[in-house]
């Protein structure tokens, strides 16, 4: 570990210096080669998975067998490690096809249980955001608000078999003249229904904290004033991102488990941030890649998809992940086998750095220490939570472990890589400009 | 047998007649006083448990509606849905009496509902409705 960046345990919040980890690391150590002669090839591992003799093992189990037979033995010997996550995750919704009416109808708006959608597709194509909310909820009118129902909501019902009732209206035309259809549906009843979630499975993420003098309602949860607790959202060494963090075999086609179904990668995520500090491992430091997914909300469960209301911020979808990296050579599995104690997470103020956006951490820490419940800043002691279930992550990890071995499941060779540090791609924030007409009347 | 907590407030011209005995006697209610603050003459406050049969309960309070008493519930219950639950841990951080915890082994979460004492800070932080007060 770098000994320059401030660790929680040593951090002082009256006189921050504010830390910065993307200009106060070190360089990268160059040169430094961990074994990155390709060993296996993954049309060789689909072989093995047909035949029922792939070794597949999650990316906790593998951290063990790297323990006991070292990384060279454990790449020859291990073919796919299998990834997992459950959270709320940023970006999600699903788009629909409920076929035509009859007269047909040209949708321009409408909902679903109350819940707006998006109608600016086909004239029966819309789309359903998971943070979308019924036009009179109160929102946080009465501070902090429940956002007890929206998108998410909606997309879990659908998935329980349940009916949700369609209102839609239309300004009708000569070949579309129908005017307004109200009906119970259900996903039986529709053509395509299909999860499409723009920003998932980020590449680790914040741990969030408040700095202020009363308790804050924010996206990474209830935070109690003057560093009252500290909430994280990430599997860590579980996470597919965690372990593929160079994105060797990630990328447009991966085929992974979505939502307790087969789905894909389609595109890197909204916000994807590959240029980032990172550890010897490759390991980001701070937020960096996500994932654009998609897949058939037919085949999929509420298990693994839920509606979730966020307290004072808003309605979400928590969604199951899980990505099989096929373990090609001695670096992939290294980097597989990474664990808590070696993925760090930035400490950030949620009550006036955050909003603000102002740069700069408070420290690190790792996510050993806040899975294990307390870390301790400002001489402090201060309770973590996660708004990632780790438990569940394990079981996404099983489950698609179970799914390879059983033959029913065989990896992709992705057709484009997510984009890298070398891609060039930095997100930037708003450039606000004025809006004035260039010869005002 | 339920338990209920309720506040009762006496308008002036009730607070000499003896309620709580009525209570006892004619609907057989095991009455536990938790606080009282009464002054003849002058509006009258009463904090009771009441253990005893639902429906006896039930007759209880209207016996009191109906004698002019203003009663309120405070007992609540927080029930753990563990159908609901994903075990995300966000409410143990926050809990003030440990009665929510994590196994660190298995990372699931467990819920002790004798140390509960009904502050509902779990109710507000369960993004699933995974804890729900009962009353």
């Amino acid at each position: 570990m770098d000994h320059d960046i401030p660790r929680a345990g040593d951090i002082h919040t009256k006189s921050i210096r504010r830390y910065d980890p993307f200009h106060d690391q070190p360089a990268p150590r160059k040169g430094v080669s961990l074994g990155r002669t390709l060993m296996k090839t993954l049309q060789a591992i689909n072989e093995k998975i047909k035949q029922g003799k792939a070794l597949v093992l999650t990316a906790e189990e593998v951290i063990d067998f790297v323990d006991q037979k070292g990384a060279k033995k454990a790449a020859q010997e291990v073919d796919v490690v299998t990834t997992g996550t459950f959270a709320p995750m940023c970006s999600s919704g699903a788009y629909f096809n409920v076929g035509h009416s009859k007269p047909r109808i040209k949708i321009s708006g409408g909902f679903l249980n109350g819940v707006p959608i998006y109608a600016g597709f086909a004239a029966v194509d819309f789309i359903l955001g998971a943070t979308a909310i019924p036009d009179d909820d109160p929102r946080n009118a009465v501070y902090p608000g429940k956002f007890a129902y929206g998108g998410g909501h909606v997309i879990e019902e659908l998935v329980s078999g349940k009916d949700v009732v369609l209102t839609v209206s239309a300004y009708g035309t000569d070949c579309y003249p129908r005017k307004k259809v109200e009906t119970r549906i259900g996903l039986k009843d529709m053509n395509e229904a299909v999860l499409f979630n723009p920003r998932n499975g980020y590449q680790n993420y914040n741990v969030g904290v408040n700095l202020s003098d009363r308790p804050i309602y924010t996206y990474m949860g209830v935070l109690q004033p003057r560093l009252g607790n500290a909430n994280y959202s990430s599997a860590g060494q579980l996470s597919p991102l965690l372990c593929d963090p160079l994105y060797r075999t990630i990328g447009v086609g991966t085929r992974i488990f979505l939502g307790g179904g087969e789905g894909y990668v389609a595109w890197h995520g909204t916000q994807h941030n590959p240029s980032v500090p990172r550890t010897d491992l490759g390991v980001p430091r701070v937020p960096a890649g996500t994932i654009a997914v998609i897949g058939d909300l037919k085949q999929m469960s509420p298990r693994w998809l839920r509606g979730t209301s966020i307290s004072g911020y808003g309605v979400n979808l928590s969604v199951g992940i899980g990505v099989p990296i096929p373990i090609l050579d001695e670096d992939m599995v290294r980097q597989a086998a990474v664990r808590d104690k070696d993925i760090v997470a930035q400490i950030v103020d949620f009550s006036h750095v955050y909003p603000q956006r102002e740069p700069g951490s408070l420290g690190e820490v790792t996510y050993a220490e806040l899975r294990q419940g307390e870390i301790s800043i400002d001489g402090k002691r201060v309770p973590t939570a996660s708004l990632s279930s780790y438990a569940k992550a394990r079981e996404i990890a099983s489950v698609l472990k179970e799914w390879i071995s059983r033959g029913d499941f065989l990896l992709t060779e992705c057709v484009q890589r997510l984009p890298g540090a070398d891609s060039g791609i930095v997100p930037q924030s708003l450039p606000e400009r004025p809006i004035r007409a260039k010869n005002p009347v | 047998m339920t338990t209920t907590k309720i506040v009762l407030r006496f308008p002036p011209e009730l607070t000499d007649q003896p309620v709580t005995y009525r209570l006892i006697k004619e609907y057989d209610l095991m009455v536990n006083i938790l606080r009282g603050h009464i002054t003849p003459k002058e509006e009258g406050m009463l904090v009771l448990e009441l253990t005893g049969p639902k429906r006896q309960l039930d007759q209880g309070m209207t016996f009191l509606a109906e004698l002019g008493v203003e009663t309120k519930r405070v007992s609540k219950d927080v029930k753990w849905l563990k159908d609901r639950c994903t075990h995300c841990t966000a409410c143990t951080s926050l809990c003030p009496t440990d009665a929510l915890t994590v196994d660190r082994e298995t990372m699931l979460v467990d819920f002790d509902k004798t140390k509960c004492i009904a502050c509902e800070m779990c109710v507000t932080v369960c993004p699933y409705k995974a804890m729900e007060v009962q009353f």
